[in-house]
């Protein structure tokens, strides 16, 4: 039998992984997706039945950042096993073909899947100037994206930048960037943001399409729901000190030194939606706030253009003063002439007196 | 734009521009005003020692009239601490204030700044049902006094709120609550807000002016 045609439960007792492991996982992947545990069962025989799937990855205009998050993510685990079991059959960072070759491997991946193939996006894409700003092959990705997803069963934007056009899009955003939903809305999207993304969403994602053969739920901005549903500040550790108004004004005073809440040092927690608080980068080691910085927010709409990632959230963006200064002046104004108006209504009454 | 940063950004600068505008041309207005001469002798030397005065005696009610009003002046004193404390002792709003002045003070626990909140809260529909039951103060009350009411009321529910999570998003509660103060603002200098500048002036003036014509302040 062809490699490409194993199911995952052959591919798995192919590499010796017991049942009750495979369970583990599901269990695992089930409970971070706030999947109900008696659907466990369900899930495993489901995913055990997959067939290896199609996957495009595409990395438009971007810092390969999300992809070193994805593939540095773990040691070898069952999480990288539903890595290895699809099929990637393009990403141009990972593969050795290059030039037409690799060209040839997107069309072929194309017709032998067409209408079947999980599109995975990386990076924002330009529209300014038909989208010259980014292009591979001669094609602009504009183009590219356009092409691509016609033949795919489901679109990942994978990053802030494919979700919402991220560092590409930020002021004064020179080449027009967007994110893929932008541009391409006849398709099932579910945006994967994070500046980088968690390696354990795309796995938990990848899980449920394989399962269930679709996304899974999104909210407003088509973030799974199951990870994106608590803000940092819901799950931080450093919570209750904020409740108790305790707190880090700087980043070596005491309030930093014993781990105090970091709002004033302008954390966007509160605001932000993302699973690091509870799932943390490198096997679950640590996360920004635990590093002793706060939130910046990279899983949110132009986290780039908060005026400032030390500016705390109560504090309001005030541009220039110069305003308030003019306002001041047209108030006296203003005040003179009611003065004089005044003044003169006076004398009519009295007559002069 | 989310509804966050408009609150953030140009909902705060057009407010705090009207608010601005709006004080400076009141107090400009009014203290450029022709002064009333008074023609008479002076009683007694000295009346801005009754203006002083005046200043605090009537801060609480003439003893008769204690039985009747006290409970006025107590409900007023809860909303005017409790506004103080959570405003000045908040965390989030002392960042806001410290964003502008460039330092940092104490501030209390969040738990002690939610229940002073919500003290001030109950106190403001105390004195709103007061109002609405007393004939008098009902027949007396004019669409200022129920608008200052909701400008001052309106903040102090969607801060409790935000901070109790009762928005389905925090950052729009966040927003919300910052746009219910900026119409706060832009309300106060048209409105009987403005007696937080004329209190001082007044008192000062009704207590001089007796006291120039001997009587007490």
């Amino acid at each position: 039998m062809k490699e490409h045609d194993l199911t995952l439960g052959e591919e798995l007792r192919r590499q010796g992984i017991s049942r009750r492991s495979f369970l583990k996982f599901c269990a695992g992947v089930a409970s971070s997706m706030a999947i109900p545990a008696a659907m466990v069962p369900a899930m495993a025989d489901s995913l055990a039945q997959a067939r290896r799937q199609s996957v495009i990855m595409m990395a438009y205009q971007e810092c390969t950042g999300c992809l070193e998050s994805l593939t540095r993510s773990f040691a070898p685990t069952l999480e990288n096993l539903i890595f290895n079991f699809v099929s990637l059959d393009f990403q141009h960072t990972l593969q050795a073909a290059a030039g037409d070759q690799a060209i040839e491997a997107i069309q072929t991946a194309m017709e032998e899947n067409w209408g079947k193939y999980l599109l995975l996006v990386d990076g924002s894409i330009p529209l300014k100037d038909d989208g010259i700003y980014s292009v591979s092959h001669g094609q602009s990705h504009l183009d590219s994206l356009r092409e691509l997803s016609e033949g795919a069963a489901a679109i990942v934007s994978i990053g802030t930048c494919a979700s919402f056009g991220g560092v590409g899009a930020a002021n004064p955003n020179p080449t027009g960037a967007v994110g893929v939903d932008q541009i391409i809305t006849d398709k099932p999207i579910l945006n994967v943001p994070g500046c980088p993304p968690m390696p354990e969403v795309m796995t938990g994602v990848l899980t449920s399409f394989l399962a269930f053969g679709a996304l899974p739920e999104v909210d407003r901005l088509k973030r799974p729901k199951a990870f994106f549903a608590d803000t940092i500040h819901d799950r931080c550790y450093r919570r209750t000190f904020y409740d108790q108004g305790k707190f880090a004004y700087s980043f070596d005073d005491e309030g930093a030194r014993k781990g105090w809440c970091l709002y004033p040092l302008g954390c966007k927690g509160p605001i932000t939606h993302n699973a690091c608080a509870t799932l943390k980068f490198n096997q679950g080691v640590s996360w920004p706030i635990q590093s002793g910085h706060g939130c910046i927010g990279c899983s949110e709409p132009d986290f780039w253009d908060k005026e400032g990632f030390y500016k705390p959230l109560s504090a309001g963006q005030w541009g220039t003063a110069e305003g308030i200064a003019i306002a001041a002046a047209a108030g006296v104004a203003l005040g003179a002439a009611s003065a004089v108006m005044s003044r003169r209504n006076q004398d009519k009454i009295s007559g002069g007196k | 734009m989310t509804l966050l940063d408009f609150a953030r950004g140009p909902a705060m600068q057009i407010a705090i521009i009207i608010f601005v505008v709006g004080i400076v041309w009141r107090l400009v207005g009014v203290w450029a005003l022709r002064q009333k001469k008074d023609l008479s002798e002076p009683r007694q030397k000295g009346a801005w020692i009754g203006g002083i005065k005046g200043l605090f005696v009537h801060a609480w009610p003439y003893k008769p009239f204690v039985p009747k009003v006290g409970t006025q002046y107590i409900v007023g004193y809860v909303i005017h601490l409790g506004l103080f404390i959570v405003l000045i002792f908040g965390t989030p709003h002392m960042l806001f204030f410290a964003d502008i002045v460039g330092f940092t003070w104490w501030t209390l626990p969040g738990g002690v700044i939610t229940a002073v909140a919500v003290v001030t809260t109950l106190a403001l529909f105390i004195a709103l049902i007061k109002r609405l039951v007393n004939p008098v103060q009902r027949m007396i009350s004019n669409f200022d006094d129920y608008a200052t009411w909701f400008v001052t009321t309106a903040p102090f529910v969607t801060g409790l709120m935000t901070t109790m999570g009762m928005w389905p998003h925090y950052e729009t509660g966040l927003a919300i609550h910052l746009l219910s103060v900026w119409l706060l603002l832009i309300y106060f200098p048209f409105g009987k807000l403005m007696h937080s500048f004329w209190f001082v002036v007044s008192r000062y003036t009704t207590g001089s002016r007796f006291a120039r014509r001997g009587g007490m302040a």
